[in-house]
């Protein structure tokens, strides 16, 4: 089986598995004051240095989470009164929540800075924004500093969702103009279980979502995952050469993406034309239910979703696609994500069988 | 040996090897995101999600479809009291609970508070019991609420359930209960106990840290408001990626404590039996804190009188132990579970809890009696206190 659903969640690094099996060993409550609890507490704060470091972030702007959902959730909900416009194509995690008024995209899956103005001057209440550094679905990266830059003209808050950026592009929370960031561990090769909020005002006030023992500084209860977080500052320091790893990845999506050019008829590519993360593609065949598609290819051994891998059941036709204007396609479309352990030869045998099987299923769905 | 002799398993338990070797495939080649519906790697999660979902629910008779994955304890107490609140709130605007309660309960009840909730706070008795002819006068018509705690985190007594659950039962009241320090050490099942919400820890039974549960009725149905919103995982009641391997090892702890708790349990107390007959045998001044039988096995909760704490636990480094829960250990301010008994300041500060567990040896119990008995007497000889005392002063004695 070969594994190409890196957005949905990427295997463990082998740093990040050495460095977890250890810790998990080892007993230690990182705030018992004794020895035990102490070396806890090392593990814990020697991954917030890391992260920290890696969004240009103080660490004590870090606010270790149980993922990227409570991140965003914790973002929207910690600066009560606000109120929150997020784009058209952010995460149920930021969209399912209170949301004031959505920010449509255009057909490429950008957000509309002239309808952001316009949402911003209409109400004199202070806003916050949400607005995600690179779609899950499409790729599609957002215009994230000129957004943040006009939203502050205006009084408001910008948060982030950094978690498909993260590893795959500079993500700087400070350059972006961010005033909050969320990322996930288990999108980058860490573990799951594990995010975290990152403030750039280490003073911010803000009303918590989990309150208990007052850990994080307060800003988020319960017993740390320490070996979760320690996993997930062993995936950051092994993210390595970003730019080098992104131009590695662009190129065997290119690949991927030339041969379904030259060889798939009516096959559409999303986001093909505007900035775009390097190891997402985001397609749809004329015809073909995704589903029927999806089917094909785990048969063959390919591992590849449509749309994001959230709530169960069965596929609805992506949300992202629908906001871009695409009501055609969007039951259609597939993603392929590639990551870390993805090798030439994946790509190699993914070609020749996708080409394949696509090639079947539109003329098979084009004779129905 | 290894030092210092962990004896801190109410702050937190080593995994379990056995749970370790059952996660490690989940973090390495069955890594699969358990929400993907396309592919194997989805399906091989969400198999072992579900399996780990019996494995927790038979611990507690409960049904798998009752068992809501959380971050851990603090987020199921987090999600059971607000999330209950959010549902029910517009009709019934009262809690009760209880002040030796974990903080994430009392501040998860200080937060309805604030937004128009009426909270009553029980106290406890010097056995740190709670009074139940208080409980039932407590509940009014307008009570949704009761928030119990099963097992205290630091004097490890264990509440009357079955006569809480019952009293909830009968005046139409939700019942919830911290289960945090008890699932797993003691046997609980919720359909006995009458049970509606009941918040489970991963760590606190030699599985993973970062996950726990919360256990919600099904009949009859028990309705929570999401903490958090997102891919609608959870029946939608808890979004958000489910760490896969945590859960797995959630499980197998699960799985594991269902198996040895008998034997454990009997292991445990007679442990706890030596240290506490080994220091309360050659030290005068000791007093044991909470119930001397209604017990977690696990558990000692000492006072030492003529001793300070903070040094105390400053010159005991060979040897981990606490003055309290591990949340607050390092404000060093007296326990409010022990001022809660009725003990001054002075003594809740010369307090220790110790705690046992499964890989608790007979040479580290002795170990720690020797070191704690050493320590008292050397601070002891140093404490003009304690030499009044000896002269017989009437000072002290009075």
């Amino acid at each position: 089986m070969t594994y190409l659903d890196y957005n949905a969640t990427a295997p463990l690094r082998d740093a990040v598995f050495a460095a977890m099996a250890e810790v998990m060993r080892q007993p230690g409550n990182p705030s018992s004051v004794h020895r035990s609890g102490r070396q806890a507490r090392r593990h814990v704060e020697e991954a917030r240095d890391i992260v920290a470091a890696a969004v240009g972030a103080a660490p004590a702007g870090v606010i270790f989470t149980s993922g990227g959902t409570e991140a965003n959730n914790l973002a929207l909900s910690a600066f009560p009164g606000r109120r929150v416009l997020a784009s058209a194509v952010e995460h149920p995690s930021i969209l399912k929540g209170k949301i004031d008024d959505v920010v449509p995209v255009d057909r490429h899956g950008v957000i509309d800075l002239v309808a952001l103005d316009e949402r911003l001057s209409a109400d004199k209440t202070p806003a916050l924004l949400a607005l995600m550094l690179a779609n899950n679905e499409t790729g599609v990266v957002q215009p994230v500093a000129e957004a943040a830059a006009l939203a502050h003209r205006y009084g408001a808050l910008v948060h982030g969702d950094a978690i498909q950026a993260l590893g795959k592009r500079p993500v700087d929370i400070a350059a972006l103009g961010l005033d909050s960031l969320s990322l996930s561990a288990h999108k980058i090769g860490g573990p799951q279980g594990v995010g975290a909020l990152v403030l750039a005002d280490t003073d911010a006030d803000l009303v918590p979502l989990l309150v208990g023992g007052g850990q994080e500084r307060r800003h988020r209860a319960g017993t740390e995952n320490v070996a979760g977080i320690t996993g997930f500052g062993a995936a950051v320091a092994d993210l390595g050469d970003i730019e080098a790893e992104a131009a590695r990845l662009a190129a065997l999506r290119e690949r991927i993406e030339r041969a379904a050019l030259d060889n798939l008829p009516g096959v559409t590519l999303f986001g093909r034309k505007v900035a775009r993360l390097p190891n997402t593609s985001c397609l749809a065949l004329p015809k073909v239910p995704a589903q029927t598609l999806l089917m094909a290819l785990d048969l063959a051994g390919f591992a590849v979703s449509a749309g994001s891998a959230c709530s169960s059941g069965k596929l609805a036709p992506s949300s992202v696609l629908l906001a871009m204007g695409e009501t055609a396609l969007a039951g259609s479309a597939i993603r392929i994500s590639l990551g870390w352990a993805t090798e030439d030869q994946d790509i190699d045998s993914f070609i020749d069988k996708f080409v394949a099987i696509g090639q079947r299923l539109v003329r098979e769905h084009q004779a129905a | 040996m290894k030092k210092p002799v962990y004896l801190d398993y109410q702050a937190t338990t080593p995994c379990d090897p056995r749970v370790v070797e059952t996660m490690l495939p989940y973090f390495t080649e069955k890594f699969g995101n358990a929400h993907s519906v396309t592919h194997s790697y989805g399906w091989e999660a969400e198999e072992a999600v579900e399996l780990a979902r019996e494995q927790i629910a038979e611990l507690i008779g409960a049904e798998a479809k009752e068992i809501i994955f959380t971050s851990g304890a603090t987020e199921a107490n987090n999600l059971a009291i607000k999330g209950l609140a959010r549902v029910y709130g517009e009709r019934k605007k009262h809690v009760v609970t209880m002040a030796t309660e974990h903080k994430c309960v009392l501040e998860s009840a200080k937060r309805l508070e604030e937004s128009g909730f009426t909270v009553t706070v029980l106290g406890v008795g010097p056995d740190g019991l709670v009074d139940l002819d208080e409980l039932a006068a407590a509940i009014t018509d307008e009570t949704l609420l009761v928030s119990v705690m099963a097992v205290n985190n630091e004097i490890g007594v264990i509440q009357p359930l079955a006569e809480i659950g019952a009293l909830c039962r009968s005046r139409k009241v939700f019942f919830h209960s911290d289960g945090a320090q008890a699932v797993g050490k003691i046997p609980l099942d919720v359909n006995a106990l009458n049970l509606d919400l009941l918040s489970l820890s991963g760590h606190k039974i030699y599985g993973p840290k970062g996950v726990g549960a919360l256990y919600v009725r099904r009949r009859p149905r028990v309705h929570l408001a999401p903490e958090m919103d997102g891919g609608g995982q959870e029946r939608g009641l808890r979004s958000g990626t489910l760490a896969t391997p945590l859960i797995v090892g959630f499980g197998e702890a699960c799985r594991l404590a269902g198996l040895e708790m008998d034997e454990e349990a009997k292991r445990l107390r007679r442990l706890r039996d030596r240290l506490y007959q080994g220091i309360a045998g050659r030290l005068e001044g000791v007093t044991l804190n909470g119930h001397p039988d209604r017990r977690i096995p696990g558990n000692l909760n000492l006072s030492f009188a003529w001793v300070e704490g903070d040094r105390l636990l400053r010159d005991l480094t060979e040897i981990a132990v606490s003055t309290g829960s591990a949340c607050s250990a390092a404000t060093l301010e007296p326990s409010y579970v022990l001022r809660a008994l009725g003990l001054n300041s002075e003594l809740a500060h010369a307090s220790l809890r110790i705690g046992l567990g499964r890989f608790t040896t007979e040479e580290e119990v002795d170990f720690a009696v020797e070191t704690i008995v050493g320590t008292v007497n050397r601070q002891r000889e140093q404490s003009p206190l304690w030499a009044m005392r000896r002269e017989g002063s009437a000072l002290v004695d009075r």
